[in-house]
């Protein structure tokens, strides 16, 4: 039953992405294009999930649960760190060179073309990366926290 | 030139608002492509592939059944393409979300966080536009 709703939504997901134009990287990339060939129609694209997520989000979420699981899963993380603000200016110079964002790209590989395939196999490469890369970080401060632990025991 | 399409895209985000509302009132889930990408082959992950299945599928539908037209240009060359890739990859791993999770569901739920984040890959979205456009003189 989850596997089923989880495609219908995403079926709703992918249609409303290719029916906005998020699916097509010139339209992105001409939607930033200010100077030149503006086209704002991505601002309509935000407007139109906000209107429909803000509401639906504060109706939904004074549920005691979700239909299908036995809680919301909603991040915790509430700190403005430095990762969050050079992780998205990262995202933002490979979104602005190619047009593609994640959830353009996903949509855009039912379209057939080579250019979302491309772009998706890097951004796995590169998640999983950092993936990696997180999971070292995460080991060495558990590390020292257990061999300051140990010193403290000692001393 | 894009044309400016404010009926399709308006509509087109309404449908990424519903689909976002549905995966919380059902599953409990953020409608974020870099959780759900980054999550897809974690133990009770199938959910998440099943998603991408139906996103990827819902315009292979759309042209193919539905006779509906979908314009796709995409001007950086391939190489362009395949780093921007691994940038973004990267870029949404340490800053926690895209634009579906930051700039949709994290902004639906008023969070800090994402308000930051928006903002920051919008400003930098431009700056790299303007950079590769206008002073570079494209790619």
């Amino acid at each position: 039953m989850a596997l089923l709703t989880a495609l219908l939504i995403g079926l709703v997901f992918g249609a409303g992405i290719a029916v906005s134009g998020m699916a097509n990287p010139a339209k992105v990339v001409n939607f930033f294009d200010i100077a030149g060939s503006w086209d704002p129609s991505l601002a309509l694209v935000m407007g139109g999930a906000l209107a429909v997520a803000y509401p639906g989000y504060r109706l939904v979420l004074r549920r005691p649960a979700p239909v299908l699981d036995p809680r919301f899963h909603l991040p915790e993380r509430r700190r403005i760190d430095a990762a969050l603000v050079w992780g998205s200016a990262l995202f933002g110079i490979g979104w602005g060179l190619s047009g593609f964002c994640p959830g353009g790209a996903i949509p855009a590989i039912g379209l057939l073309r080579p250019e979302p395939l491309i772009f998706t196999a890097t951004m796995g490469a590169g998640i999983l990366a950092a993936k990696a890369q997180q999971r070292w970080a995460a080991e060495r401060r558990s590390d020292r926290a257990r061999r300051q632990g140990a010193c403290r025991g000692c001393g | 030139m894009t044309e400016f399409t404010p009926v399709q895209s308006l509509l087109g985000g309404g449908l990424i608002g519903l689909a976002a509302v549905l995966l919380m009132a059902l599953h409990g889930r953020i409608a974020g492509m870099t959780g759900i990408l980054a999550g897809a082959f974690a133990p009770g992950g199938g959910w998440r592939l099943a998603f991408l299945l139906g996103a990827a599928l819902a315009p292979l539908l759309l042209v193919r059944a539905g006779g509906v037209e979908i314009g796709f240009d995409s001007p950086a060359p391939l190489g362009w393409t395949a780093l921007s890739g691994l940038l973004v990859g990267i870029g949404v791993s340490y800053g926690g979300g895209c634009t579906s999770g930051h700039g949709v569901c994290g902004l639906a739920r008023l969070s800090a966080r994402s308000l930051v984040a928006t903002l920051s890959f919008m400003l930098v979205t431009g700056a790299t536009v303007y950079v590769t456009r206008h002073l570079m003189g494209g790619l």
